[in-house]
């Protein structure tokens, strides 16, 4: 894995997931089963030895904060180096902010949030083999919602499950047309030019553009240099990259002259096999045109390609950017992706630390996660729940398809069920929490009905 | 017989009902359109022949050959022609179990109207197959038919399968290799259901806008412009009666598929079936006609080949190398030359030192001595006399060329015209004993002539010479005069000023091949139009404000190319008046005139000049003995 430098773009405070970050937790360190999500990219890029990397995180607090916690973690597995940049910059605005470390040929850039074990070496491969300016990660948009508890409406879904449309050529490895954002509910536009190119467009509505990307350095930095209105990677960079992609207009080094592209689709190669097919008919015709068509060679045609990596149906790959993400990932890495938690289950699947306390007649079922120090009172139930460290609960607590961060206190007769409950939060006797996605931090609780 | 009959009303629900119900087929011996003209004036298009048969028997074999029962063979224009037609041939006479049975309307003007009248009579009791008679096809529909049955016993509503075929149109015209123009669809990869069809595509759109409901019920869909439409439709008898119920529409494509897939009260659905191996076309234009031809000369079309006796009329060809066919009685000069893929008829005699190459000659023509015909048609009865050219130009019946005539690339001539001697045809003209009717867009759709119409002053062929500035290739200027004198004695016929889509598009659907300039240009303007595009492209709302900075980078650089293209123009024009006898050193003052104008250097200067002189030199290689020197 030669020449290419990864930038991982983990985010700062952000505000869509406004309880359950804060100052105190970035999103980055975020715990899905208990771990930072942060953990989830990195140990990725480990297994693909991708090993130095930047990453880079909004603010300087969350900055320290993010730093404090890598040196620790992985003081001698990985060579991280974290950079601030100022908030709401945008993903475009963060590469800028750091584009003067960059100096690989090939820049892997992967969100913070991502949990995933689709591996970036595949993604990269695909960009070298390709020669591409870009290749992005597609993989199946998740179903959202929490499977079981069927509380988001089905006809919601359709519109919902939308995040991008893409268009590849037949082979799927040509990206060709993508809608991000608001275009996504918009009516299709697709470029003619394009078109006609490939002759054959797969327009899909069930792929989803993972935040990982493999760029050409100096493509990257040219856009970001030219283009300085462009916000987003997502949103604007790669949308404009895909759709010149028959009519280049970034400076030319590395790129390929249409005479030099072996693919076959780009127009001037076309023009020439259907110039062949007239051949027996006008010969003449033909060895004029060959002739006089690299006339000016200033004109060809620039192109550049942008290429996809679509990871396998069975392969995971979420974003934790909304708190249903949060809980729907919390509850997948627990339960359906388990492989990715990288903790070893019991027979019962599931995992109880061995420092955990659980009282008489308490029941803990599969899919759930009981951290170390956690202490549990008599006839309690646990399902499909990940309880963090030193959590004290009391007795007769139900806790169904829910999040309880660290140190949180349950009293007796609690009963949470498809809740996120944040560290230090205090549940007093009977509160019963159905449905309610983020429980502030430190806030505590009497008696009542959520 | 009788048991069916009386059961057509319910047929369609019960399966086994269905199973019995011989297949039918609707045969429609009517183009509705005009793009044979001035041919068709004088016989229907399903008549004319293609390598030698008309048209409407390969596709009537074909329908036999798939095992249809009954066809219903449509006629309109010159409807007693195409009846007459068929009571003479075999497929009237023949016991078997393949019926062919002539309609005749009259006031019918599109293809909407022809189903219409075949619905009020009622024949049609199951699904039936939907051509027209000008199809050219060896697919077998076993497959097809399967499919579509089974679709219709899950989903009533799936009325319609259209068989479509793989076919890159070329990225420089636009067209498909028949000369049509490129059509989009988009298709559901896992149903086979057609979701979008637009055949006429705005070429100055750059975008291509689908629903977004069309994603709504699948995640995928296929986008394509490399499938051709074959125009071979497997229909449910609900069509017949959408096109009752719908009595606005008229055309197959624009406005009944269309229709239905806008339409998403009703939800009718219609499928394709794509074939791969088989063949299947549709003669629709002059192109496609050549196309077609070479096609069947070159054996594609298999078992419908000259050679292979499908249908009764075919004499005895026999097939030589290099796909060179001869009737058993052509009597040939031993000088002359018969070149590949060629076809001679029947009785034909070719002169001494003729040279025939890619072409197909009727029965019983006469071809003199040192003459050349190279990729044309020449129908039967045809008299070429001693010294003619031809090339790429389709000659109908009885037609007379007197010595030393020369047909341009894409001369249409038609039936019994004939031609002065040392008559120079320029390219695309069509000509034709019958004036051209005046109102061309009232009556588009129709084939035959409407006798009532008026009649715009067509030149006479006697009046060639005065038309001659047509002619794009300069001739020397004494050859021209020495013509006048003699036409008059005689030439028959009518040159056609050509028609809606003026000269600039006739080379479109021409016979001849594209010329190299035409496809040069194209090329160029690929360049221009795509660094216009990128103000397009980039006016594409997206989260930035694109637009400001799109305005710097993307317009100059169309700007600049508009520029360079249009001084070599300007250049090759100025350039074009040496030849035609302006004093060069006027034309020198000019050209740096321009040159100063337009703000280019001497090196785009003498590029320009210099491609402007190999350009001329390549349209008119032996006329001009002037020289350019002095001018560079």
């Amino acid at each position: 894995m030669m020449d290419f430098q990864v930038v991982v773009l983990a985010g700062g405070t952000a505000k869509k997931l406004a309880p359950l970050v804060s100052k105190e937790v970035p999103k980055a360190l975020l715990p899905v089963a208990n771990r930072p999500v942060l953990s989830y990219v990195l140990e990725l890029l480990e297994s693909s030895n991708l090993k130095d990397l930047i990453v880079v995180v909004e603010g300087e607090d969350a900055a320290l904060r993010v730093g404090g916690w890598i040196s620790g973690a992985y003081v001698d597995r990985l060579h991280v180096e974290v950079a601030a940049v100022p908030e709401d910059v945008g993903t475009a605005g963060a590469l800028r902010a750091v584009a003067h470390h960059l100096t690989a040929n090939d820049v892997l850039i992967v969100s913070g949030d991502l949990v995933s074990d689709v591996p970036p070496g595949a993604v990269a491969a695909t960009h070298r083999r390709h020669g591409a300016v870009v290749t992005t990660l597609l993989c199946y948009a998740p179903v959202s919602g929490p499977s079981d508890t069927g509380s988001s409406a089905g006809k919601d879904k359709v519109k919902k499950s939308r995040y991008n449309i893409v268009g590849l050529d037949p082979t799927r490895q040509l990206l060709l047309h993508i809608a991000a954002g608001a275009e996504v509910e918009k009516d299709i536009r697709v470029q003619k030019n394009i078109l006609r190119a490939v002759g054959q467009l797969e327009i899909r509505a069930d792929l989803m553009d993972a935040h990982m990307y493999a760029f050409k350095r100096t493509v990257l930095q040219d856009v970001l240099d030219q283009k300085d209105t462009f916000h987003s990677i997502r949103q604007d960079v790669l949308p404009y990259l895909v759709r010149t992609q028959l009519r280049s207009e970034i400076s030319a080094n590395g790129l390929h002259k249409v005479e030099d592209n072996a693919n076959g689709r780009v127009s001037s190669q076309n023009y020439v096999t259907w110039m062949s097919q007239h051949r027996e008919i006008a010969p003449s015709a033909y060895q004029e045109l060959l002739a006089l068509s690299p006339r000016s060679p200033e004109n060809a045609l620039r192109t550049h390609k942008c290429c996809a990596y679509i990871a396998s149906k069975s392969k995971y790959c979420a974003r934790l950017n909304s708190i249903q993400a949060f809980s729907d990932i919390n509850r997948d890495v627990v339960g359906e992706a388990s492989h990715l938690s990288g903790y070893s289950f019991s027979s019962q699947n599931n995992i109880i630390h061995p420092s955990a306390e659980l009282g008489s007649k308490t029941t803990v079922g599969p899919q759930c996660m009981l951290a170390e120090g956690s202490q549990m009172g008599d006839k309690c139930s646990v399902k499909r729940s990940i309880i963090g460290r030193h959590c004290r609960i009391g007795s007769n607590v139900k806790i169904v398809n829910s999040v309880v961060m660290n140190h949180v206190t349950i009293e007796d007769g609690c009963l949470v069920q498809g809740s996120v409950i944040c560290s230090n939060v205090h549940l007093q006797e009977r509160v019963v929490l159905k449905d309610c996605q983020e429980f502030g931090v430190c806030s505590s609780c009497c008696r009542s009905h959520l | 017989m009788a048991q069916k009959k009386g059961h057509r009303s319910l047929s369609s629900d019960d399966p086994e009902e269905l199973a019995r119900v011989p297949l039918q087929a609707v045969l429609l011996a009517d183009s509705f359109a005009t793009k044979f003209r001035p041919i068709t004036l004088e016989r229907p298009k399903v008549l004319l022949p293609l390598v030698n048969a008309p048209m409407i028997d390969y596709t009537l074999a074909w329908l036999e050959s798939v095992g249809v029962e009954e066809a219903f063979v449509f006629c309109c224009a010159h409807s007693q022609q195409v009846k007459d037609y068929l009571n003479k041939s075999q497929w009237m006479k023949q016991p078997g179990t393949f019926t062919v049975q002539p309609i005749e309307s009259h006031d019918s003007i599109s293809a909407g109207d022809a189903l219409r009248v075949i619905y009020n009579l009622g024949v049609i009791c199951g699904d039936f197959v939907l051509v027209s008679g000008d199809t050219i096809s060896n697919m077998s529909l076993k497959e097809a038919l399967q499919e579509h049955k089974e679709r219709r016993k899950k989903d009533p509503l799936a009325v319609m399968t259209m068989v479509i075929k793989h076919s890159k149109p070329s990225s420089l015209t636009h067209q498909t290799r028949l000369g049509n123009d490129e059509i989009l669809m988009a298709i559901d990869p896992d149903t086979k259901e057609l979701l979008y069809y637009e055949d006429k595509t705005d070429q100055s759109q750059r975008f291509i806008t689908l629903d977004k409901m069309l994603l709504a019920s699948t995640p995928t869909l296929h986008l394509h412009n490399d499938k051709q439409d074959c125009y071979i439709d497997i229909c449910s008898p609900e069509v017949l009666s959408l096109f009752t119920d719908n009595f606005d529409y008229q055309h197959l494509r624009r406005h009944f598929v269309k229709g239905l897939l806008v339409d998403d009260l009703m939800g009718y659905k219609i499928f394709t079936h794509e074939i791969h191996s088989s063949y299947a076309a549709r003669i629709d234009n002059f192109r496609s006609y050549d196309t077609i031809s070479k096609d069947i000369i070159q054996r594609w079309t298999y078992p419908m080949v000259p050679d292979v006796q499908y249908f009764g009329n075919c004499s005895q060809m026999k097939l030589d190398r290099l796909g060179i066919y001869k009737a058993p009685e052509v009597d040939q000069s031993r000088t002359a030359q018969i070149r590949a893929f060629s076809l001679i008829g029947n009785g034909t005699a070719i002169g001494d030192h003729s040279v025939i190459s890619n072409s197909v000659i009727g029965q019983s023509c006469t071809i003199g001595r040192n003459v050349s015909i190279q990729g044309s048609y020449i129908w039967d009865n045809v008299i070429i006399e001693d010294d003619c050219k031809l090339s790429h130009a389709l000659v109908c019946d009885g037609v007379h060329l007197r010595a030393g005539v020369v047909l341009e690339p894409g001369v249409i001539l038609s039936f019994k015209v004939e031609v002065g001697q040392k008559i120079v045809i320029p390219a695309y003209s069509k000509v034709s004993l019958l004036p051209q009717p005046s109102k061309q867009d009232s009556d588009e759709e129709l084939e035959y002539a409407d006798a009532n119409s008026g009649v715009v002053e067509s030149p006479s062929i006697t009046s060639i010479a005065n038309t001659r500035n047509v002619d794009p290739v300069p001739d020397s200027p004494d050859a021209e005069h020495s013509d006048t004198s003699e036409v008059g004695i005689s030439g028959v016929g009518y040159i056609w000023s050509t028609t809606e889509g003026g000269h600039e598009e006739e080379w479109r659907h021409s016979i001849a091949p594209i010329p190299a300039e035409k496809l040069m240009e194209f090329c160029l303007s690929a360049h221009t139009d795509l660094g216009v595009s990128n103000q397009d492209v980039n006016s594409l709302p997206a989260s930035g404000e694109l637009q400001l900075d799109s305005e710097s980078t993307g317009f100059d650089d169309g700007e600049d190319y508009k520029d360079s293209a249009d001084f070599e123009k300007e250049v090759e024009a100025t350039f074009q008046r040496v030849l035609a006898g302006v004093n060069p050193e006027n034309v020198i003052l000019e050209i740096n005139s321009l040159r100063l104008s337009y703000d280019m250097s001497h090196a785009d200067c003498a590029g320009s000049l210099f491609y402007s002189i190999m350009k001329s030199a390549l349209s008119a290689p032996f006329s001009s003995n002037l020289s350019f020197g002095n001018l560079i």
